[in-house]
């Protein structure tokens, strides 16, 4: 051993690695590196167990729905015929309401939108899991929450086109939806910063000794942020009662997960040097996506504090009306994603139940559909983004709780002068 | 000389930056195979290769924290942070660390990284897509500020950000991409290829940061402005009638007093404009300091017209938006003392 240097042989120089995806525009989409085991093998601890018993939870993934549609396993959380089918309804009913805003946005009825096509599996399935009044912190792609909370869709196309109507008074981009009543928290276009929001509003149901928990969705690009640290600190000092879902669906805009860190290890794993338990679940699969989030939920509702879940899923459309995935990822990928479409597979599952049909599933796309349009017309009837009923004070109003002197002297020159 | 949009002189100063100097890295969040969401880095990647352009984690602290460590080692990392809106979650490694390596170390360590970032409204981006935060940097000791207005000074002072060794805070007026907008909203933007200043050296040049540009001369008045609004007050001035002299700051700090105290002590008169709100905006430094120079020469009151002390809002954005209406009023008053 040299004296000198610790090692015998001098290394090769240093290299940066900079990590790439397995395919690009004009490849063919190659998910082979995925290792996706079988439905139904994964262990479901009992929600009281100690989280050094479930270590190995975070890098297994949870899913119930098997190839053939079945529900399978100890995760089965053997919802009833009904649920099932208003699940499937929910999903139909959000995956309606997005293809229609979004050839809304088409014809400049409004400036953007988001859609969560291929995730809706997840803010349904998670809202039916959770007691309606728990407080949900979500990121731009659970509407389908809000859905399966029964919020009318006429107040949210009233947010999209900014109208008279419009709830948040023409303040947001279209869908950074804020509703209280539905339990839904104030959206922001900073990803991110309402992740440890949850932790705290859970901090206070506690201390309140309420019986209310909180849940909080952040995307596999976000868990980049600080705020995701924040929040897994806290949630696991105070044992916050709390659910942090991480939704990995693949792509941050263009940016592959492989950037977030997830080829190094699972988002679910970074709930291990937390002490909490990290669940990873097929977020396609709307059994396994409810059984999962039940869980946590008991668990917090228990005063077990937070869990972690990673809900592996991918965004199969584009991030917004403003980005273009044909720039940066293969034709096809969300055809070939190994786990499918979370409605093809409740309705599959439903089916074999002897509980669905086609016929049945078509009414519902077309009830869906009808029920869009009424309530686009109703919003339209009260105005959309350039139909210029500017109500000039509201510019104004809700920067501080009462309006100041500055402000008022600001709105008279607006007035004024325009 | 080519024909560039204000996209393209970014990316032509950065891929001649990558070019000249192997210490040149580039990255940020879909700035790598993407090229960014404005596109400012496309072709990048391709060319340079994915160790010097490289997407990174959705970090803004990281993005800025890691630069700084580059910095530290000698390289000159170029980052990206989206919008001006998400710079803030790196506000604590501009403030405590950036900006003050050089001073606390007495000069072994210094962080020579440029921030670019996009700023400013005008595209229905809502709250967390159209603020100008210039003044929160300004207001910070040893960080530049600058923002250019048009595709000719983004180059040249992107390149000379590039090889300052302190660190830059470089932010674009997002509305200036694609041409000089004038505020007129409702009228078809001209584009950059029709205005002189869209016609850009290929290779490399330089404009020394701290030196602001006399973009109309007048003799009635004073207007000091920069970015977008370097457009909608021309527009202004020809619609007032009033002969009034333009100037495009450019550069916030270094900023060039010289020849803000020269114009304004040849007419005696000046109109503040910008788009950020009023409230400790920059417009307020730049009203005191006009005030310490000029006193003896001003005639009537300096007026500032800026956005309002609000958040920006979405659906009324061209009521936030200081349009040329406010400063033709701006310009008229001052006329009147």
């Amino acid at each position: 051993m040299n004296a000198e240097s610790p090692l015998a042989v001098s290394p090769a120089p240093l290299e940066l690695h900079v990590p790439e995806p397995a395919a690009r525009p004009g490849d063919a989409p190659d998910f082979s590196h995925l290792h996706i085991p079988p439905a139904g093998i994964v262990p479901r601890p009992a929600t009281d167990a100690p989280e050094s018993s479930m270590r190995e939870l975070p890098y297994q993934l949870i899913r119930v729905l098997d190839g053939q549609g079945k529900a399978v396993g100890p995760w089965n959380p053997k919802l009833s015929a009904e649920r099932l089918r208003h699940g499937l309804r929910t999903m139909l009913r959000t995956r309606a309401f997005d293809e229609r805003m979004v050839r809304l946005q088409r014809t400049g009825k409004t400036s953007f939108y988001i859609k969560s096509t291929g995730e809706e599996a997840i803010g349904v399935a998670q809202a039916f899991a959770l007691n309606r009044d728990d407080m949900c912190f979500t990121s731009y792609r659970q509407q389908g929450l809000l859905f399966a909370r029964d919020w009318p869709m006429v107040d949210l196309i009233c947010q999209i086109f900014n109208n008279r109507k419009d709830r948040l008074k023409g303040r947001q981009l279209p869908v950074l939806y804020s509703a209280r009543e539905a339990g839904y928290y104030s959206l922001s276009g900073n990803v991110g910063s309402r992740f440890p929001h949850a932790v705290g509003w859970a901090m206070a149901s506690a201390y309140k000794r309420d019986t209310r928990i909180a849940s909080a969705w952040i995307g596999d690009g976000t868990s980049a942020e600080g705020d995701f640290h924040y929040a897994l600190t806290f949630a696991s000092v105070y044992h916050a009662p709390v659910i942090l879902n991480v939704v990995n669906n693949q792509w941050a805009i263009s940016t592959p997960q492989a950037i977030a860190g997830g080829n190094e290890a699972t988002f679910a794993s970074r709930a291990l040097g937390f002490g909490l338990p990290g669940l990873r679940v097929d977020g396609n699969d709307f059994l396994a996506v409810y059984a999962a989030t039940e869980w946590a939920a008991e668990r917090a509702r228990r005063n077990l504090g937070a869990t972690l879940i990673e809900l592996y899923t991918y965004r199969a459309a584009a991030h917004s009306t403003s980005d273009d995935p044909s720039k940066y990822r293969p034709e096809g990928e969300a055809n070939a994603w190994p786990l499918g479409d979370p409605v093809e597979r409740l309705k599959q599952h439903l089916i074999g139940l002897g509980e669905w049909s086609e016929e049945r599933h078509a009414a519902v796309i077309a009830e869906a559909e009808e029920e869009v349009r009424a309530a686009v017309k109703e919003a339209e009837s009260h105005g959309t983004l350039h139909s210029g009923d500017d109500d000039l004070e509201s510019l104004f109003e809700d920067v501080f709780e009462t309006m100041p002197q500055h402000l008022r002297d600001q709105l008279d020159e607006l007035r004024s002068i325009g | 000389m080519s024909s560039m949009n204000m996209v393209q002189a970014l990316n032509s100063a950065m891929d001649v930056m990558l070019t000249r100097d192997p210490n040149v890295l580039v990255f940020g969040e879909d700035v790598g195979y993407f090229g960014g969401v404005f596109r400012c880095t496309a072709g990048l990647q391709a060319k340079h290769g994915r160790q010097r352009v490289f997407d990174a984690p959705i970090a803004e602290g990281g993005i800025v924290a890691t630069a700084v460590g580059m910095g530290a080692y000698g390289l000159r990392p170029v980052v990206e942070i989206q919008f001006a809106d998400y710079i803030l979650p790196a506000f604590d490694q501009l403030v405590s660390e950036a900006s003050r390596l050089r001073y606390r170390s007495a000069g072994e360590f210094w962080a020579p990284i440029t921030v670019r970032s996009p700023c400013g409204g005008g595209i229905h981006g809502g709250q967390t897509h159209s603020q100008s935060p210039e003044s929160i940097f300004t207001h910070i000791s040893g960080l530049k500020t600058v923002m250019p207005s048009t595709p000719y000074d983004a180059k040249g002072l992107l390149i000379a950000a590039i090889e300052d060794n302190d660190p830059v805070i470089f932010l674009e007026p997002k509305r200036l991409y694609n041409g000089p907008f004038d505020g007129h909203h409702d009228r078809p933007l001209q584009p950059w290829a029709s205005h002189p200043a869209g016609e850009v050296p290929d290779d490399y040049y330089r404009i020394e940061l701290g030196k602001a540009s006399i973009v109309r001369p007048g003799k009635a008045c004073t207007v000091l402005t920069y970015g977008t609004m370097v457009h909608v007050c021309l527009a202004a001035v020809e619609e007032s009638g009033i002969d009034a002299e333009v100037i495009d700051l450019r550069s916030l700090f270094p900023i060039d007093v010289e020849t803000i105290t020269a114009s304004v002590a040849r007419t005696g008169r000046c109109v503040i404009a910008h788009e950020a709100s009023r409230t400790s905006g920059f417009g307020a430094e730049l009203g005191q300091l006009v005030q310490e120079h000029c006193f003896h020469s001003l005639e009537a009151p300096i007026r500032r017209v800026t956005g309002w002390d609000t958040p920006y809002p979405h659906a009324l954005e061209w009521k936030y938006f200081p349009g040329p209406k406010r400063v033709v009023h701006a310009l008229k008053s001052v006329m009147e003392n």
